[in-house]
């Protein structure tokens, strides 16, 4: 078996397609393995990882420290907001003073963009992006390319579809770089006031009418609209939003084919989505959840297999 | 490198019909009996095996199932090259069953150890044995022996005993490789 590339995660774009298919082949053997009465393997039992979320999360958080539970190695976990960076601390003294403790591996989600690059420079653990402001959610991208894969038998020649908030999304960048590189196509929908300038130039398709682009598209992937982000108004209102790029049932019955839909949570029911399509067939949601655990496992037990012993 | 025929085809055939009487001499109608192949190279004895068993002893109900055991080697970060996992296919409950593990080289004893420890994440098994086709005499690191065994081999450390299956590779025949 070939080794990753890289010997961290920090952005799809430091990767290839070979890393991709090598990430979900290991993923594989590890959905096998969450799915046994005992889902626990020995492999990392002498590795220390560390979660640093200096951003809130629920399902990130939890997906990692599950995934790194299931491999048997050790985790700490570390909130901004119950710690001494509220006091003044760096990135980078905080993290060493981790690291002085003996870890091996951090799992950091941090509001600025490229903060798990900066962190990589300078220290000597293995980094994993969990999420670095609206730059890249390097495994939120694999697990949805993951699912595509599990629900269609492949992602290259798919038509593929990213719905919404495309400018403060990390996950349509993530995803953007992981669909190009399986030889997906991709196209972002949405307001123009949420579609990043020049965002053409990455080699998507751009649309604004979300009616053609489901007509377009095999698979839609739903972005959450990032309230917390947006420090001016891009849309009138959030029932003129729903109204123009929300999916519901209705919308979904009136095209030529059934399609399937993503979303990487957390869901604002009935904004971006509504319930009957949140909790259709059609919809892979908590597939992706699932998907997310052992795509995580196989991120970790890959960048692992390659600290030194 | 050079390469000693240590069994030829037909030798092999007759040491697995042996290990098949033995196994229904121990097991008689398989109704409690599982066969566990380890992955990867167990994998084409155990199908071999399945397959003698129910063709020509005539036992209806066999079920085999392969064990990957990657995730609970011993090794892992040790090595040169990462380690490679294969597919674990289990698809039956091991609770209170009798398990056969089947590998084709014992060597030194860690993939069983490792096994061992796999396999109780499918359940609780009433006893486990082992049957390996090429047991390496005074090579052991573990106190792990054979319940059935195909032939015994004297080997020195740098020596490789290596298995072909028609099925893979193109020939039934077991070599000793000196490198």
């Amino acid at each position: 078996m070939s080794e990753l590339s890289v010997n961290h995660l920090l952005g799809i774009k430091d990767l290839n397609s070979q890393d991709i298919q090598l990430i979900f082949e290991t993923a594989d053997h590890f959905k096998e393995v969450i799915n046994r009465p005992i889902k626990k393997v020995p492999s990392l039992r002498d590795i220390t990882i560390a979660n640093l979320f200096f951003e809130n999360s629920t399902r990130t958080k939890l997906s990692f420290e599950l995934a790194e539970k299931r491999l048997s190695a050790d985790v700490i976990n570390f909130s901004a907001s119950q710690s001494s960076v509220k006091k003044g601390e760096t990135l980078i003294d905080t993290v060493n003073n981790i690291l002085s403790m003996k870890v091996d591996m951090v799992v950091m989600r941090h509001p600025n963009p490229g903060a798990s690059v900066f962190l990589s420079q300078h220290v000597s653990a293995s980094i994993i992006n969990a999420g670095d402001g609206a730059h890249e959610h390097p495994t939120q991208a694999l697990l949805d390319s993951y699912s595509i894969r599990e629900r269609l038998g492949k992602v290259q020649g798919k038509n593929v579809v990213i719905v919404g908030d495309i400018l403060h999304s990390r996950v349509a960048l993530s995803n953007i770089f992981a669909l190009q590189l399986q030889g997906a196509n991709v196209m972002v929908c949405g307001p123009k006031t949420l579609l990043p300038k020049y965002i053409d130039k990455l080699g998507v398709k751009v649309e604004t009418n979300l009616k053609k682009a489901l007509q377009w598209c095999d698979v839609a992937n739903m972005l959450r609209v990032q309230n917390e982000r947006m420090d001016m108004t891009y849309f009138p209102s959030t029932r003129e939003y729903t109204q123009q790029y929300g999916v519901n049932k209705a919308l979904l019955n009136s095209l030529d084919k059934e399609i399937t839909i993503m979303h990487p949570g957390p869901i604002n029911r009935g904004v971006e989505i509504t319930s009957d399509v949140a909790d259709s067939k059609q919809a892979i949601i908590l597939d992706q959840v699932q998907n997310g655990v052992a795509i995580r496992m196989a991120v970790i037990y890959l960048l692992a297999s390659k600290i030194k012993h | 490198m050079s390469q000693k025929l240590l069994l030829n085809a037909k030798e092999i055939n007759i040491i697995l019909h042996r290990l098949a009487c033995q196994l229904i001499e121990k097991h008689d109608d398989f109704s409690n009996t599982v066969l566990i192949g380890i992955q990867p190279r167990g994998k084409f004895l155990a199908n071999r095996l399945a397959q003698i068993l129910k063709s020509e002893y005539h036992i209806k109900h066999i079920q085999l199932g392969l064990l990957d055991i990657t995730f609970f080697r011993d090794d892992f970060r040790r090595g040169e090259k990462p380690l490679e996992a294969n597919t674990t296919e289990i698809n039956f409950l091991v609770e209170d069953k009798n398990i056969v593990f089947i590998d084709d080289v014992l060597y030194t004893g860690r993939s069983i150890r490792a096994a061992l420890t796999a396999i109780q994440s499918f359940g609780r098994p009433n006893e486990i044995e082992l049957l390996t086709l090429i047991d390496r005499r005074f090579s052991r690191h573990l106190p792990i022996q054979p319940d059935y065994r195909g032939r015994q081999v004297d080997a020195i450390n740098k020596e490789k005993v290596k298995v072909n299956w028609l099925e893979h590779g193109g020939e039934d025949a077991v070599y000793l490789v000196n490198s």
